[in-house]
């Protein structure tokens, strides 16, 4: 595969997203989660198919790339982050009611485009499970940049969306703008998930956010060190998902998010066996 | 001479048109360690939401430190600990020292990030509530009297002149009340002006320097002493009355 790695430039372009994705999508998914905001992640990424199914059907009817469905995707995720959030303000005390009213708005109008563009193709598969050689030089400059401003945000404005995670009143009462940050988190949320598609597609995106924190959670100490073994449970399971997707001629979604799963049960399992060891050891000592 | 911190006149305050405060004066000196008590529902919380800009009052005029409210933006002199402190998600993965550092969101501002200093000060809190050994502990595997503590270190490590404390000792068991009453006492004594809401008059009394009853109106606002000998008839007059009775003020 090195040598393979090293002459296919889709190849290369595929291993570089994967690496940035294993460390973003994590690095946000941190405070999805910690926020409970794990489906919105979901909701997101149906609008996103939404805007990949538009840009496909542009493509088709009018022959030109005027949008690729990158672009169309990421915008169409960015719009569905506005309308959460206006959502969620309508419905104060109901604000999970945004997701399925967002999810199936996404679905609804994936389907209309899909069908407007005469169906299914490969294309269209790509978008919904991952691929390996579906990342051009474009896209993987757009991702980079994508990444610089996720990583850039949340370096600089870490504290305020830290305590906006922990304690939104105590957020509001400190004077910063709930708010705005809020909003900015929901976009930058929308961007991640613009560029993790390509590689997890549509359907499993929201696992590559959250799977690896609720891994993380349960053996970190502290939010720091939860994003931190986040990064890395996220980028294990990218790289050897690829990896094997590639040899096993699977789309890399299904072996990302299968290794995802084992990562977590594995450490649930083992952080259990660890502590009746503790424990039994305990009661040896006194008893 | 002590100066007034908070000013509170005529101030009225309405959910829709439900009336929770009604012609309340209210007076705050710096140094002073308030028991504010009342009935459930007495608009206690309410007050407080008011002093710290999360509501805006319907009548009446309010100051903070010398200034009008919606003119004051040092939000850094005064720290809250919320009824809700003790409601938090427990399985949040945050560290003490995480949680005491979020006390310094406001003093630092955007884009700042932490200066050895700062480190020095959160240590120097956590130390004052006596948590010095917990610091990279999770905060959901403290027991409910220890999290107590470390929100008041949270509150603490921004150098407040004022702290204001909703129903803190909530769950907390009677011995560990008693030290928190403590603890906040000897936080007074340094010159830090206490605002507390608590249930727990008894303990209250033995600890505040003035105390003030709410019911919609401020019925008594007085030394402890005063408090105390109130009859128990006027004292259960006050908690007694159902909130419908008081409700045709306006
Ligand atoms: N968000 C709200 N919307 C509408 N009414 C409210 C709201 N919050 C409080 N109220 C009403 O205002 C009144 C005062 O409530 P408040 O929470 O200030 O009481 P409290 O003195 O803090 O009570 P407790 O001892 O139970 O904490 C109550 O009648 C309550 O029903
Ligand atoms: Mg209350």
């Amino acid at each position: 595969m090195l040598t393979n790695l090293l002459e296919y430039e889709f190849l290369r372009n595929t291993f570089l997203t994967g690496i940035i994705i294993g460390i973003i999508a994590p690095l946000l998914g941190a405070f999805v989660v910690v926020r409970r905001l794990s489906l919105i992640a979901d909701a997101l990424s149906h609008v996103t198919l939404a805007g990949i199914a538009f840009g496909l059907l542009l493509e088709k009817k009018t022959g030109a790339m005027l949008i690729t469905p990158f672009y169309s995707g990421l915008g169409f995720s960015i719009i569905g982050s506005v309308i959460v959030e206006r959502l969620r303000r309508v419905y104060t005390a109901f604000q999970e009611l945004a997701i399925p009213i967002i999810l199936s708005g996404g679905v609804g109008l994936s389907v209309i485009f899909i069908s407007m563009a005469n169906g299914f193709n490969t294309d269209l598969y790509n978008y919904l499970f991952g691929s390996v050689s579906a990342v051009s030089r474009h896209d993987l400059y757009s991702i980079i940049i994508i990444a610089i401003i996720v990583c850039t945000v949340i370096f600089l404005l870490y504290k305020e969306l830290f305590l906006l995670s922990f304690d939104e009143e105590q957020a509001v009462v400190t004077g910063i703008h709930a708010k705005r940050i809020h909003f900015v988190f929901i976009v930058l949320t929308a961007l991640v998930i613009a560029a993790s598609i390509r590689i997890v597609g549509v359907l499993l995106v929201s696992a590559l956010m959250t799977l690896p924190v609720a891994a993380s959670i349960r053996i970190a100490k502290g939010f720091k060190q939860t994003i931190i073994y986040a990064i890395i449970y996220g980028e294990t399971a990218v790289i050897l998902g690829l990896v094997s997707g590639y040899y096993l001629e699977i789309p890399p979604g299904g072996t990302i998010v299968m290794l995802l799963i084992l990562l977590l049960i594995t450490t649930i399992v083992t952080k259990r066996v660890i502590e009746n060891l503790k424990s039994r050891k305990h009661r040896l000592k006194t008893g | 001479m002590s100066k007034p911190i908070v000013e509170m006149k005529n101030v009225s305050f309405h959910y829709g048109d439900r009336q929770a405060l009604s012609d309340v004066n209210f007076i705050i000196n710096e140094g002073d360690f308030i028991g504010l008590v009342g009935p459930n529902g007495g608009g206690k919380t309410t007050l407080i939401k008011l002093l710290l800009g999360m509501e805006k009052q319907t009548n009446g005029t309010i100051q903070l430190f010398g200034q009008p409210i919606h003119k004051f933006k040092e939000k850094n002199k005064l720290s809250y600990v919320s009824q809700k402190a003790n409601t938090f998600n427990r399985g949040f993965p945050a560290t003490v020292e995480e949680v005491v550092t979020m006390g310094l969101t406001a003093k630092l501002g955007y884009f700042r990030r932490l200066s050895r200093q700062h480190k020095k000060r959160i240590y120097e809190a956590v130390e004052k509530v006596g948590m010095t050994g917990y610091l990279s502990e999770n905060i959901g595997e403290l027991s409910g009297g220890q999290q107590q503590r470390i929100f008041i270190a949270r509150a603490l490590v921004s150098n407040p002149q004022l702290i204001i404390l909703d129903e803190p000792t909530v769950g907390v068991d009677a011995e560990n009340v008693e030290k928190f009453f403590e603890l906040l006492h000897e936080l007074n004594k340094q010159n830090i002006t206490l605002l507390l809401i608590t249930h727990d008059i008894g303990t209250m009394t033995h600890h505040a320097s003035r105390v003030a009853c709410l019911n919609k109106t401020l019925h008594f606002h007085g030394n402890p002493n005063e408090f105390q000998t109130l009859s128990k008839d006027q004292l259960s007059d006050f908690y007694g009355h159902p909130l419908n009775l008081v409700t045709h003020e306006h």
